[in-house]
């Protein structure tokens, strides 16, 4: 949990909030504050790679397949693979839970 | 072997700071704080001193080098007054919750407007919020013994917090003292090498000032509150530690004949010296005055303050800065000593003077008057503060 939030006591911090651990960022759930949420239509998709070069979060990564599967982790929800997408695969849907 | 010289406070300082090695300095002039850097400057041009000297453009840079500097690992020094302060507070803070162990030499002075380069402790109180060490000088003498401990204090990995000396610009800063001054192998052997307790390492990186979310900011804060809390026994350590080793006693709060006082004077800095001779003149016509005079004012020492001036029955409390509350509450130093009074459930006659403000001199005789008003005014009677030496 730690490591997904970031969350510590006050007596587990490095002297002046140092981070000591190089790219301990990646393990932060960023994408935990999401109101839509972008799902891909794969009969679509022309695997051209627009929603990976254009996320800003690494939420894609290409797959055997060649189509560029989500990561939720670290997405926010902000659109702009679906605004960017050529040919319309991806929808932005309301996260339910 | 110390040798005693007769040296105007501010070389001494920077003499001081030499002798602690350092290996940074990076400083902006400003009157009356420009001998300290300019001797210092002097130090590392002549081959004195091995010693990085950055002749920055103002005093907010001043301060980011410093941050820079001493998060490398460097021990680093600085030098300023009034509106530099002023200037490079927003680093200040920074610093301070990184926990940066720089060393600043505060040479004190009002701030504008008017334009005043004389002298009082507006910038010692600008810088009251900022996280730090705040020692106090009354004399040369200490000021050098104090630049000392405070290196040993900023650099104890216990404390590993920013340290303030403060010393009163001009009638301390410009001043010929005779001074003792120790050699390098005595500093050596009471202030040993920095080692900081993380630095920039391109071998092994770390990362020094990220952004606090709301989920970290108050344990980061809480953090650092702690640490300036424990830092006040690591003060009163080093302060037992010079004496054995130079011979010179150094109290977190000193007091002056206040064991049978009922009137109890609570001052900050040179003033202190003057009223010490006030309080010789009035003890000879009977009058029971003491002293207790802040040598530290953060961390504040409520305890030892409250033990020193806890049985006087009237206390002339001075402010030397002006300060704009609206009246009805008192000036800052007056109202530590009121909360940590209220606090033990003590409340003796209070005066608080606004003194010596902008240069303004104060004199014996306005102690005198000070302690006069304290001791014949009714309790109640007296306001939150008055001005003291101010035309009608």
């Amino acid at each position: 949990m730690a490591k997904e939030s970031g969350i510590k006591s006050w007596k587990e911090l490095n002297p002046g909030t140092a981070i000591t651990e190089p790219g301990s960022a990646a393990a932060l759930k960023t994408g935990d504050w999401r109101s839509m949420r972008p799902e891909t239509d794969r009969d679509r998709c022309i695997k051209c790679g627009q929603c990976y070069i254009m996320c800003p979060d690494m939420v894609y990564t290409k797959d055997a397949e060649g189509y560029y599967a989500q990561n939720h982790y670290w997405c926010k929800g902000c659109g702009i693979c679906a605004r960017e997408c050529p040919v319309g695969a991806i929808m932005m849907n309301e996260e339910v839970d | 072997m110390s040798r005693r010289v007769g040296i105007e406070v501010s070389l001494a300082v920077a003499e001081a700071v030499g002798l602690c090695d350092v290996d940074v300095i990076a400083a902006y002039p400003i009157t009356p704080q420009t001998h300290i850097v300019e001797h210092l400057s002097e130090l590392v041009a002549e081959g004195h001193l091995d010693a990085e000297f950055i002749p920055v453009e103002s005093e907010h840079s001043a301060m980011s080098a410093c941050v820079g500097s001493s998060a490398a690992g460097a021990r680093t020094f600085t030098s300023t007054s009034s509106q530099g302060y002023a200037l490079m507070s927003e680093i200040c803070y920074i610093a301070s919750t990184l926990r940066l162990p720089i060393v600043m030499a505060v040479a004190n002075r009002a701030i504008s407007a008017p334009i005043s380069i004389w002298n009082d402790h507006a910038d010692l109180m600008y810088a009251r919020d900022a996280g730090w060490i705040q020692l106090v000088s009354e004399n040369g003498q200490e000021a050098v013994d104090l630049t000392f401990m405070a290196f040993r204090i900023a650099e104890d990995k216990r404390v590993s917090l920013p340290v303030q000396v403060n010393l009163d610009g001009f009638i301390m800063s410009h001043v010929i003292e005779p001074i003792f001054l120790p050699d390098a192998q005595e500093v050596k052997q009471f202030l040993p090498p920095f080692e900081p307790l993380l630095r920039l390492d391109p071998e092994k990186p770390i990362t020094i000032g990220p952004v606090g979310m709301p989920d970290v900011y108050t344990e980061a804060r809480k953090a650092h509150d702690e640490i300036l809390k424990a830092s006040k026994p690591i003060i009163g350590e080093v302060f037992d530690e010079f004496e054995k080793q130079f011979g010179r006693r150094y109290k977190i709060i000193e007091t002056y004949k206040i064991e049978d006082a009922e009137t109890v004077i609570v001052a900050m800095g040179s003033l202190s010296q003057t009223a010490a001779t006030a309080i010789d003149a009035m003890r000879q016509r009977g009058v029971k005055v003491g002293m207790a005079s802040i040598r530290l004012f953060r961390p504040f020492p409520a305890a030892e303050l409250v033990e020193a001036i806890g049985k006087a029955k009237n206390l002339v409390l001075l402010d030397r800065a002006t300060v704009f509350a609206g009246g009805e509450i008192s000036g800052p130093v007056a109202l530590e000593v009121k909360s940590a009074l209220f606090d033990r459930g003590l409340s003796p006659k209070t005066a608080n003077f606004l003194v010596g403000i902008g240069g303004r001199d104060v004199t014996g005789q306005n102690f005198e008057e000070m302690v006069e008003r304290v001791v014949t005014a009714q309790k109640g009677d007296l306001p939150p503060y008055e001005f003291i030496n101010v035309r009608e």
